[in-house]
């Protein structure tokens, strides 16, 4: 018995070493290039870190000092407000257009595959490349968009796109939309893929029309991809800084002003690398409620999808 | 999410340095290569636009040449500048001579990353006050402007004649020129009026010219300051736009003919002399009422000596800051970037060689250091006055609230 039970637990430690290799690499990063930074910024948001520090190193600890002056200063309520805005605004266009579109991709017609790789550009044009021209574009007075409004006589001053206080968080967020398309059709198109084609055939036998078949085919099958689209476009348009610093910079008058540019400008424009933490705390906080969201999604997408299969 | 600095990493750094000033010290007993043989050394700035690149290049190896050593010249944008010297401030990896914009230079000699240079027996006489008071911290002059320049007004020639409007003198002449030079397609006058410390600049001269102060900003002084920019946006003398503009879109503004006349800089006057269709001249920036003196923020780069383990390296450093400061090269350099030589006498004669420069003279010699009276808390003043011009310009405040909030922001943020 003893004899026998030793190769056994030897091979079962072997094997669990052999799990723990695989596993290391992938923890090593984590822990290298996400786990440091993170911890960094949790411990920088209790310091007084100013551009002294960087030379000194010291930090004197300050408590909850940080958090207090970021969420009690009068700009924060409207900068929370502005990311709701700009977060939920940016998701809806982004989703209704990503979907329609994959919708539309999923038929076969002569050029698809072609119109579907060109339409990704937006995504691989660098951000601020896109948001000078589309800042360009908006201008109230030289702007294109102006021009073609006033010539087809549908506005006759022009709409103040980046210079009224309630039309600039409009613009940034059509903006913010333009770019988020590609990722949203891509991952939309896969999960339409996944989708069984014999479900629709069964479906038009039973005299399905196209609404019926998406409602009943198409959206519940969907449903957990679309959970996980918009989780990550939660995630990723909370921290948007580079679109809305080069379109408004913020502005006029703080009008697009977010948690994430609010951050930046307080690290590197006022040097207050403390505060500029806690703001930048305050959206992980926000972004890791909406992970645990995506992490129930995930799961329950392949719950469905070992139900279908 | 931002980690700048890692302070183990810092840690290994110190005992590097700490490990290889040892060895130096070994060596130079042992009797190894002499401590002076320095033969380059590196440079830092943010001059990467040309012609300016390529000029700056040829000045710093001519004045490396008179130390006698080789400049390793590096230019990084303008924005990523101060990240980068905090990079290095904290990995010990700062050039032996750095650039910095002169209002940044408080924040940069606070850290103790800079060294004083009456250390080097470098000679700072005869520097126009405000200039020098851009480069002192703390009683101490950290840094050396070679030039100075700041904002003035410039005009489109034709456009006044046309209009029959003369340059304007005072506020009012400004509104009233403004109003008539307004055509379908063109604005009487832009400006850059953004959510940054751009816009501050800006502002500044209708300010300190009206006698306001950035100490106290929630005055009746600075509140007629911004009324009269909310005055020539409500009135279309100029357009909104002015709240997203750069410097450099009013410069479009103006040489595309948007625009009659704009606030700007004189480093401007390279592009603005290429279109030879362009007639413009240059005017100090009106002022309240007539006859007072235009009060203009000093613009500009200093020249630093950051710490550095290797006291050879400085001393070169030094001497190659000394050769950029002195009389001959600060004339040559005030030529080619169409800016104002530091030293008063030496700017008495550029006045009178180049008159067209004249105005720009005039203006840097009553020219105020921003940092000159807050020090340090620049940066939250210059926050709280570009976010109240931006609140009146767009009419969500009126100045004074907006100037309220301002010093709120200056005080407490």
């Amino acid at each position: 018995m003893r004899s026998r039970s030793r190769p056994v637990a030897e091979a079962r430690s072997g094997e669990r070493a052999a799990r723990w290799m695989f596993l290391a690499p992938a923890a090593v990063y984590l822990l290298l290039f996400f786990g440091y930074p993170v911890v960094k910024n949790v411990v920088m948001s209790f310091q007084q870190y100013t551009a002294t520090t960087f030379y000194t190193g010291s930090a004197p600890f300050v408590g909850l000092q940080n958090y207090a002056k970021v969420l009690t200063s009068d700009l924060f309520p409207k900068a929370l407000l502005t990311t709701a805005l700009f977060t939920a605004g940016s998701l809806c266009g982004q989703f209704v257009i990503g979907l329609g579109l994959a919708l539309f991709f999923r038929r076969r017609f002569p050029l698809g595959g072609v119109l579907r790789s060109l339409l990704l550009l937006p995504w691989l044009l660098p951000l601020v490349v896109s948001g000078a021209t589309w800042r360009w574009m908006l201008d109230p007075d030289t702007g294109v968009v102006n021009a073609v409004l006033r010539g087809l006589h549908l506005s006759s001053s022009g709409i103040p796109w980046l210079t009224g206080t309630s039309q600039a968080l409009v613009s940034v967020i059509l903006v913010n939309v333009w770019v988020g398309i590609p990722f949203n059709t891509a991952i939309l198109y896969g999960g339409l893929q996944d989708i069984p084609p014999h479900l629709y055939e069964a479906a038009k036998l039973d005299g399905a029309g196209p609404v019926r078949s998406f409602r009943h085919v198409t959206w519940p099958l969907l449903r957990p991809v679309v959970g996980v689209v918009l989780v990550l476009g939660v995630v990723y348009t909370l921290k948007v800084v580079d679109i809305i610093l080069v379109v408004t910079g913020g502005g006029p008058a703080d009008a697009t002003e977010t948690l994430a540019t609010q951050a930046y400008e307080l690290s590197f424009r006022q040097f207050e690398f403390g505060r500029g933490a806690a703001m930048g705390n305050v959206l992980i906080v926000i972004s890791l409620a909406f992970a645990l969201v995506y992490l129930r999604a995930g799961r329950r997408a392949r719950s469905v999808r070992e139900g279908i299969a | 999410m931002i980690s700048p600095a890692r302070p183990p990493a810092r840690r290994i750094a110190a005992l590097l340095a700490g490990a290889t000033a040892l060895l130096l010290t070994a060596a130079g007993c042992g009797g190894g290569p002499a401590p002076g043989e320095v033969t380059s050394i590196t440079v830092l700035d943010y001059y990467t636009d040309e012609p300016e690149h390529t000029q700056w290049a040829q000045t710093l190896s001519d004045c490396g040449r008179t130390a006698g050593v080789k400049v390793e010249q590096t230019s990084v944008p303008g924005a990523s500048l101060i990240p980068k010297v905090l990079q290095q401030a904290s990995s010990r990896t700062l050039p032996d001579l750095l650039m910095l914009d002169n209002p940044d230079l408080q924040q940069i000699a606070q850290t103790g990353a800079l060294t004083p240079l009456d250390r080097y027996g470098i000679d700072s006489s005869g520097f126009a006050p405000g200039i020098l008071s851009t480069g002192t911290y703390d009683g101490k002059v950290y840094g050396l402007a070679p030039y100075a320049s700041t904002v003035a007004l410039f005009y489109n020639q034709d456009m006044l004649a046309e209009a029959g409007v003369a340059v304007p003198r005072t506020w009012d002449e400004l509104k009233a020129a403004a109003a008539r030079l307004t055509r379908p397609g063109r604005y009487g006058l832009a400006l850059d009026a953004n959510a940054t410390f751009e816009g501050t600049w800006q502002f500044m001269p209708f300010l300190w010219s009206n006698g306001g102060d950035e100490k106290q900003l929630d005055t009746p002084q600075a509140a007629q300051a911004l009324q009269l920019w909310v005055d020539l946006v409500k009135s279309g003398s100029m357009s909104k736009s002015v709240l997203n503009w750069t410097q450099a879109d009013v410069h479009d503004q103006f040489a595309a003919g948007r625009a009659a006349m704009m606030i700007n800089g004189p480093w401007r006057i390279p592009a603005l002399d290429k279109d030879k269709d362009l007639h413009w001249a240059v005017a100090p920036i009106p002022v309240p009422r007539a006859g007072q003196t235009p009060v203009t923020p000093l613009g500009g780069e200093v020249w630093t000596v950051p710490q550095s383990a290797s006291k050879a390296r400085q001393e070169k450093a030094a001497r190659v800051l000394a050769c950029l400061n002195s009389p001959s090269t600060m004339l040559a350099l005030a030529e080619q970037h169409f800016t104002v030589p530091s030293r008063t006498a030496v700017a008495a004669r550029y006045a009178q060689q180049v008159p067209s420069m004249a105005a720009f003279v005039e203006s840097v010699e009553a020219a105020r250091a921003r940092t000159g009276e807050l020090g340090v808390r620049w940066p939250q003043a210059a926050t709280g006055i570009y976010t109240a011009i931006q609140s009146a310009l767009t009419g969500q405040q009126t100045p004074e609230e907006a100037l309220r909030h301002a010093q709120q922001i200056a005080t407490g943020g």
